[in-house]
Order: structure tokens, then sequence, then C-alpha cells
């Protein structure tokens, strides 16, 4: 049996050689961040419009955030590409030549781009953060604040959660392309708008990304915030479900079917 | 050693390949030969351990290869050119694997150099040419410095300097003491490079033998003779005892027998002879009566014979080889006749 940790090395020497990784994670970054900033500042400006609801629920940590909704298709093409690059080109038979135990090798590519999105996730949730409550001014908090930190954490898990979602899905479907033309629309637009049907929002709560989004936010009844009878980390825990299900179904399509 | 048992894979009602038992010794070539869809992939990928045998089993050295701990320093595969990341360089591709199989980085050096790739080895491999990606596969197979080697197709789409390349690297591999496993759909190119011989049609198992036995059992010598006097000089060869056939361009062929008794014949009767030559059967033509029935995929034009679906370069007719053209090699000069003699009629 390989030993883990040359499959790990080896891993991550494949993620840091294509440069597919570095402009993936460059735009989950800048996305984020920028997007984030630019929704800040416009809500500070315009505070004074809002309805009085909407400015006593108002949540500036989540609106800091606001950029993660193009961020995350960023690290959905990260994560679909990491696995997907392996079938397009046909090395997936290479790999698994090299190391037969499929169980090694999945977990091994998916625990390195998975604490990858991770880090990268922690440090764009903490710049965006900081960006964001320095243009909103006086309606701005601070890392102090209850829950605020947990949001910003958050957020770096949320992003991490996305990618690993996304590899278990690209497992499955055995195919960059199928991937992203499902995820994609999915994330940025079906989910969205669901989640504001009157009836289909019960069910859209529980998908996962409107389930992992609670986490980032720190007032309970925010405007921009989602709906749903959980709290952060019933959220948090209903996107683990679905990130271990997609995991689990990509570990058993890649072991009982030929490569 | 490579031991094979019983494998066999299904898919959906068709049968791949079929209870396909041999053994793959060591310090030969031995040649895996197939038409097109015989199976040969799908049995090099089961004992890669990447597709599921329905049944059957595969021991790498005593051991399946799921158990082999470090399975690149046992057996080197080279199942498809170019199955490497297109954007990462040939080197990083390489480093991949050796990190894998904790595999000193040096010997990845060792073997870009070994296949002559050095210069392009910070090149992305997506720009490699097929040759090149064929060599960069090469060099993925022999980085753990295996026992076992494995060539899927090895000489497909490459240039005759590439194909003089990689016989002489499976002959020394093989002088070293190591298995050699080589597919393809080309008896002219094994009968160069393999010193054993499996041949399978439709999965199932055709023949398991020594290249020697091979040529031995296979390759039919007929007489080939040509005349102005065509009709007398097949009287007096049918008064003779002799069944005649007529080939192409008014020539006569007559199995197993001897031009000394053939050119008295002729002269007792005084019959002028323009041609009379000893000739011997391709092996590609033995090869291709032996895998006609299973032979999936026929091409249906015009009074095709089986097997017609072989490429050029099928090394059956010299007008058709390139490969043969360049290295006059056994096989060649005797077969001209062979092709059209095969559907002739017996008169």
């Amino acid at each position: 049996m390989a030993s883990a940790a040359a499959v790990l090395q080896s891993e991550w020497t494949k993620i840091r050689t294509v440069s597919s990784t570095t402009w993936t994670l460059i735009s989950v970054f800048l996305a984020t961040v920028v997007i984030g900033g630019v929704i800040s500042a416009v809500s500070n400006s315009t505070f004074g419009d809002l309805s009085d609801v909407s400015q006593t629920t108002f949540d500036p940590t989540l609106t800091s955030f606001s950029g993660m909704v193009l961020g995350q298709l960023a690290m959905v093409v990260f994560g679909v590409l990491v696995v997907g690059s392996e079938y397009s080109s046909g090395m997936i038979r290479t790999s698994l030549a090299a190391v037969p135990r499929r169980a090694t090798f999945l977990f091994s590519k998916i625990g390195v781009a998975g604490l990858l999105a991770l880090v990268v996730g922690l440090i764009t949730g903490f710049v965006a953060f900081f960006i964001g409550q320095a243009l909103l001014g006086d309606h701005s908090t601070t890392i102090g604040e209850p829950g605020v930190l947990r949001a910003v954490i958050g957020s770096g898990l949320y992003m991490c959660l996305i990618a690993l979602f996304s590899m278990g899905i690209t497992v499955m479907l055995r195919s960059s392309m199928l991937s992203l033309g499902i995820l994609m629309p999915f994330f940025f637009l079906v989910s969205n708008i669901l989640a504001a049907v009157p009836k289909a929002k019960d069910v859209a709560h529980y998908f996962p990304d409107q389930a992992g989004q609670k986490l980032l936010q720190v007032v309970p009844d925010a405007a921009n915030g989602g709906g749903g009878s959980y709290g952060p980390w019933g959220g948090f825990g209903i996107m683990c479900a679905w990130v271990v299900a997609a995991l689990i179904g990509g570990y058993l399509v890649l072991r009982n079917r030929d490569a | 050693m490579i031991e094979v048992e019983g494998l066999t894979k299904r898919y959906g009602r068709k049968l791949a390949v079929d209870h396909l038992s041999f053994q793959v010794r060591p310090g030969v070539v031995t040649g895996f030969l197939g038409p097109n869809g015989a199976g040969k992939s799908t049995t090099m990928r089961m004992m890669l351990d990447l597709d599921n045998p329905t049944s059957g089993s595969v021991r790498i050295n005593g051991q399946g290869y799921h158990d082999l701990p470090d399975p690149l320093k046992h057996i080197g595969a080279l199942l498809e050119a170019k199955a490497m990341h297109g954007g990462r360089t040939a080197y990083n591709n390489l480093l991949c694997l050796a990190q894998s199989n904790r595999i000193p980085r040096r010997r990845v050096d060792e073997v870009l150099d070994m296949v002559g790739l050095t210069a392009v080895a910070k090149k992305k491999s997506k720009g490699f040419s097929l040759g090149m990606g064929q060599r960069l596969g090469i060099a993925s197979a022999l980085l753990g410095n295996p026992e076992i080697l494995m060539f899927d197709e090895p000489v497909n789409g490459l240039d005759p300097e590439g194909i003089h390349w990689i016989r002489n690297l499976m002959k020394a591999l093989a002088a070293e003491g190591r298995t050699i496993f080589v597919s393809s759909h080309l008896m002219s190119e094994m009968a160069l490079t393999a010193d054993h011989l499996i041949v399978i049609g439709q999965g199932r198992l055709l023949a398991n033998t020594s290249m020697a036995d091979f040529i031995h059992q296979n390759s039919r010598s007929y007489a080939r003779l040509r005349s102005p006097q065509p009709e007398q000089l097949r009287d007096v060869l049918r008064d003779a005892g002799y069944a005649v056939t007529e080939a192409g361009g008014g020539a006569l062929e007559i199995d197993g027998a001897e031009t000394e008794r053939l050119g008295e014949l002729a002269a007792e009767h005084r019959i002028v002879l323009h041609e009379l030559s000893a000739q011997r059967a391709s092996l590609e033509e033995a090869f291709m009566q032996m895998t006609a029935e299973s032979v999936e995929y026929h091409a249906h034009t015009g009074g095709e014979e089986p097997g017609g679906q072989l490429p050029p370069g099928g090394g059956w007719g010299p007008e058709q080889a390139p490969q043969q053209a360049q290295q006059p090699a056994w096989g060649q000069g005797w077969n001209q006749g062979g092709r059209d003699g095969r559907r002739d009629k017996e008169i």
C-alpha cells in the first residue's frame, strides 16, 4: 500500500504545478473582497434610504461578505478542476496505477485541496471583513462583537465546504464540463431563486449553500440573510452533511467503476 | 512474472475478455497480439487493477496489484500516450508520480534523459507531439525501475526513428532480465520484437506459443511459376498430381512443392518458364487466418479479406508497409504473391 504521506506530497505537487489553481484561487479572493468592498461602501452611503426594519436588522458582517456570491463560484471552479483535470486528461489511469488504493488516492487529493481552500477562504474572509468594515464607516462592527469572529471564520469554512462539495460531485460525474454545468447555475441562480419563492424556500433552506451561509450571519433576522429554523452551527451541520454525502458518493463511484 | 488466471470481463451482454489464462515470463519480450477490439487494452487495464474483472485474477510477482507497496517499483505501464495533465510540465508530471511511490527526485531526471526529453523537461506536455507524448509515457513506466513493463501499442503514431528506438529499448530491457509485455495489432511489428506470442481474438486465447514455433507452424511455403504457355503448364502440373492455384498476373502457385521437381517437369515438356520461385506466406496472413472468425469490425469493401480493417502499415504487402520498407526484415519479399493468392479459385 502506498504510504499516505507520499501520496499527500504527490497531490500537493499536482495542485501547485498547474496554473488553474493560481487563477481560480486569486479569483476567489478578488471577487469576494472587491465586490464585498463595493457593496459595503454603497450600503454606507445609502443607509438612510433603508426602511426602519432594514436598519435595525442591518448585518454589517454579512454585508462585507456580499462578494462571496461570486467568490464561491470561483471556488466551485477550483474544486471541479482539481478533480476533473484527472478525467479530462486521462491522467486518472496513470494516477490510479501509481496509487491503486482508491480511498488513499481520493482522500489525499481532497484533503490537500480542501486544506488549501480553507486557508484561502480564511484569508479571503478576514480581508473582506476588515475592508468591508472600513468602508461601512459608522455602520460597521468590530471583530470583538458577539458572533462576529465566528462569522468571519465561518466564511472560510463555508468556502472550504463549497470546494469539497464540488470535488465530491465531480468525482461522481467524472467530468469537469458536466460538473461546472450543473454546479455553477445551481449556486448562482437556482438556489437563490428557490430560496425566494414562498413554498420552495422551505426546501431551499436546506440546500448546502443556503444552510452554510447561516454561519456568516451575525444578526439573526438580517434582511439579506437566509431563513430556516436552524442556527449558525445547525446550518453548518446541514452543509457538512451535504459534503459528506457528496464525498461518499464520489468515493463509491471511484471504487466501483472502471477507470 | 505476471500470472493471469481465468480473467473475464463482461460489459452488459458483451463478453470483452473470456476466461483468459496465461503467464508472462521474465527475460523475454512477450507480444500480446489481437485485432482491434479483441480485448487487449481491457486485459491490460485489468492487470493494473484499473478495471474490475467480472471474474478471474491477476498476480504480479505473486501478489495482487492492490497489495503492491509501491506499484511503480514493480510494474510500469504505458497505456495511452498523453495520459498526463497537459498544463503541467513533463518534469512535474513525472515528479507527481515519483513522489506518490517514494521514488527519489533524481530518478525523474534520469528517465527524462533515457527517453531523450531532457531538453523539453520544463515544457508543458500539452504541446508535445504524439511521439513525445509516447516517450513521456515510457519515461513514466520506467520511473520506478520496475522488473515488469507493460506497453499498450507503443509504436502507434511513431515515426520510423521512434519505432526503432522502442524496439531496441524493449529488447534491451528484456535482456536485463525484465518481464516485457507489449500489445500490438501488427504481426509484422511483433515478428521484429517479440520472443513469445499470446494471440487473442474476441477476448479468447487463440495461441500462446514461442515466436519461433509460431513462425514454423504458420508460414506456408509454396512455389510460384509464370509461363507464356500457362494452359499447357497447368495441364502438365495437374497431370503430375499437383493442386494448382491461379494467382494474379498469370502466375500459378503450388503449395509445398519443390522448385527443382517443377523445373524438371517444365523442361521435360519443353515449356518456357519466366519465373520459378520458392515463396513463403507472411505471418501477417497466418495471423489474419487465425483471427478471421474473431475479427469484430470487418471492412466490407469489395472482396476485402478478413482482417481488412488493419491500417496501412499493417505490413501486409510491401506497397502498404512503409515501416517494413524502411526496415527490411523477415516477412518482407516473400509475401508478394500471398495477398492475391489467398482468394484465388482452385482450378
